[in-house]
């Protein structure tokens, strides 16, 4: 099951950084990506953001004087490792492991591309809900948005989606390009062979349902129908009840730790990236320079809130010489 | 081979009781590294220290804290646990909804659900749920979680699809919608007529994580000891010749209906707006250089 959480657990920095460089936002609001949609002889240069952001970031482990903990790595005997004395390996037969450098996983990555070539486009509802892995959105970032808007009124209006493979961070992506309300979103897709099927599981073949049956539950789905989801409906109700409790907590002035900053723990106060500011920039920028920069700035943390260490920044600060290694492990899926 | 369920559950719809087990929908196919010791060759292990005083602790030593201005808030496992929502077996569906209503930016993952026992039930309910073209809002508990999901029919069968937040998704009320001069009729009938000449079925099949079969490729060319040369790959393949067949043909269709219905225009009216000059020329080039390394 998808388990965010899983994080804090997990026995292997590899599976976290992949994680975290997955489905975090970059340092600093910048974009994931930037290059050009091109459709037919049109290019259009745009800037890609997550259409997500975490929010269960400010829960922390612990040790007990109080400090958020760091990750380091030992032998089997307990003896500290260097990161730079680290290296990946592939296990191919249990217990034997094949090198993998860096320089050889350069070599093996795609290319760089600046470039989504929409090379076909398809009914947006031909694409099957279980292809979609990632949100992304999509502003244009070139002197004009004509082209952009352009694009966005015709994929819209035809309900169309644009369809191309482009590569971003060293991994290789399927992407549908889709509008909605003036703006351009791209979905990561997964590949076809990522996906199981009712037979590939096993599920039994289709038991035809008697007409009564099946006119029972309509009439149970209509009595139910509504227009649309109120926010309320998708709440974090977990969340919720840890926040009340930490208030409460926090109002009796109880169980508050305030250790010394260490250097190097696992609790950079990053900035709080505020990706919709960020968004409104790009987006705003043709029409509403002015208003849109007054509060494009990334926001310092807010209390609750606060506290979002991305794992990027982590891994650059404690072992700047294997960076690269943690990339690639989100590359290599 | 058949997959085994992660759960079961009853899926409760009005008065409809529908016993369901959930699949993993997604079989996630990553190239897996392990962190080694270089001199050694053995793996790593991760444990957490105390960056005060580089002193291991246990697992069951850390405490969980809530950031704060002033710090942490300690949350007790006591304190936790009663958070933790009570196990159940129900998946309430209270609401139905057009299938359009929750894009994808709100999914997580896909689970197929099965049948458990009254197969009937099952499978008339994902046939009312696909003529209706909707979806249910349903709510459980798994595993000391609580999800909330799209129900909806795919193919015949039911899928659960697991939503984000609200609060994690990015609204489309607070983003503006970019502005500039309204499209001219011939633009837009000219990009209309663009995304028809590319116009296809949607065809997943075609697309491989090349990246993942080299690399699987090496390391087991690597194994048996011989390492092979590498070389940047050029990955443009199949897709781009099939765009550059398609540039040829739009280039044709540019030619024939293009001057006179103001098709160039497209291009050439953004260039006339001032600094684009330098973004768009090339754009129209391009398409020769590699047309002209297809055919080559």
């Amino acid at each position: 099951m998808p388990s965010r959480k899983s994080k804090q657990t997990s026995p292997s920095s590899a599976a976290d950084d992949a994680a975290s460089e997955d489905s975090g936002q970059p340092a600093g609001g910048r974009s994931f990506w930037s290059g050009t949609i091109s459709f037919g002889l049109v290019t259009i240069p745009v800037e890609l953001y997550s259409a997500t952001r975490s929010t269960r970031s400010s829960l922390r482990m612990l040790a007990p004087s109080g400090n958020p903990v760091a990750r380091r790595y030992f032998t089997d005997e307990g003896k500290p490792i260097d990161s730079a004395a680290l290296a990946r390996g592939y296990e191919l037969d249990k217990g034997d492991y094949v090198l993998v450098s860096d320089d050889e996983l350069d070599a093996l990555a795609p290319e760089q591309s600046r470039d989504i070539d929409l090379s076909r486009f398809v009914d947006r509802a031909a694409i099957p809900p279980l292809f979609f892995e990632r949100a992304y959105i999509l502003a244009p970032s070139g002197k004009s948005n004509v082209a952009y808007r352009l694009l966005a009124a015709t994929l819209e209006r035809s309900d169309k989606a644009g369809i191309a493979s482009f590569v971003m961070r060293g991994k290789q992506y399927v992407v549908a390009i889709v509008a909605e309300e003036g703006l351009l979103r791209a979905e990561t897709l997964r590949f076809a062979d990522e996906l199981r099927t009712p037979k590939s599981i096993g599920l039994p073949g289709p038991v035809e349902a008697s007409a009564a049956k099946v006119k029972a539950m309509r009439s149970a789905i209509e009595h139910e129908q509504k227009a649309s989801v109120p926010d309320k409906e998708l709440a974090d109700t977990y969340w919720q009840r840890l926040e009340a409790l930490v208030e409460k907590k926090q109002k009796h002035q109880q169980d508050i730790v305030s250790p010394e900053p260490v250097e190097e723990s696992d609790d950079d106060m990053a900035e709080v990236i505020d990706l919709v500011a960020i968004l409104k920039k790009s987006l705003g920028q043709k029409s509403a320079p002015s208003a849109a920069s007054a509060d494009s700035k990334p926001k310092k943390s807010a209390p609750a809130r606060a506290a979002r260490a991305t794992k990027t920044q982590r891994t650059t600060k404690k072992a700047p010489a294997k960076k690269a290694p943690a990339k690639k492990k989100a590359a290599a899926r | 081979m058949a997959a085994r369920a992660i759960w079961k559950g009853i899926l409760h719809v009005g008065s409809h009781r529908v016993p369901v087990k959930l699949y993993s929908a997604v079989e996630e196919h990553g190239v897996h590294f392990r962190l080694l010791h270089e001199r050694s060759r053995e793996p790593v292990r991760q444990q957490l220290v105390d960056p005060s005083s580089d002193e291991v602790v246990p697992y069951a030593d850390v405490q969980r804290g809530f950031a704060v201005p002033e710090g942490y808030v300690i949350l007790k496992k006591d304190e936790l646990d009663q958070l933790v929502p009570e196990a159940s077996r129900d998946v309430t569906i209270e609401r139905f909804v057009p299938t359009q209503k929750l894009g994808p930016e709100w999914h997580v993952r896909p689970y197929y659900l099965g049948p458990d026992g009254e197969d009937e039930a099952y499978f008339a309910l994902a046939q009312a749920l696909g003529e209706t073209d909707r979806e249910g809002v349903a709510h459980w508990v798994m595993r000391g979680h609580e999800y909330t999901g799209a129900l909806r029919a795919s193919d015949g069968y039911l899928m659960l699809i697991t939503l984000r937040h609200a609060d994690e998704v990015i609204k489309r009320e607070e983003l503006p919608r970019p502005e500039g001069r309204a499209h001219s009729d011939k633009e837009l009938k000219m990009a209309e007529q663009l995304i028809g000449a590319y116009e296809d079925a949607f065809d997943p099949e075609q697309y491989h994580d090349e990246y993942r079969e080299r690399v699987l490729a090496f390391v087991e060319a690597k194994a048996k000891g011989k390492a092979p040369r590498l070389k940047k790959p050029i990955t443009k393949s199949e897709e781009t010749k099939l765009s550059d067949a398609l540039a040829k043909s739009l280039a044709g269709l540019r030619k024939t209906g293009g001057e006179k219905a103001g098709t160039a225009d497209l291009g050439s009216r953004a260039r006339g707006r001032a600094s684009t000059t330098a973004q768009k020329k090339p754009a129209a080039h391009k398409a020769s250089p590699k047309k002209e390394r297809h055919v080559a």
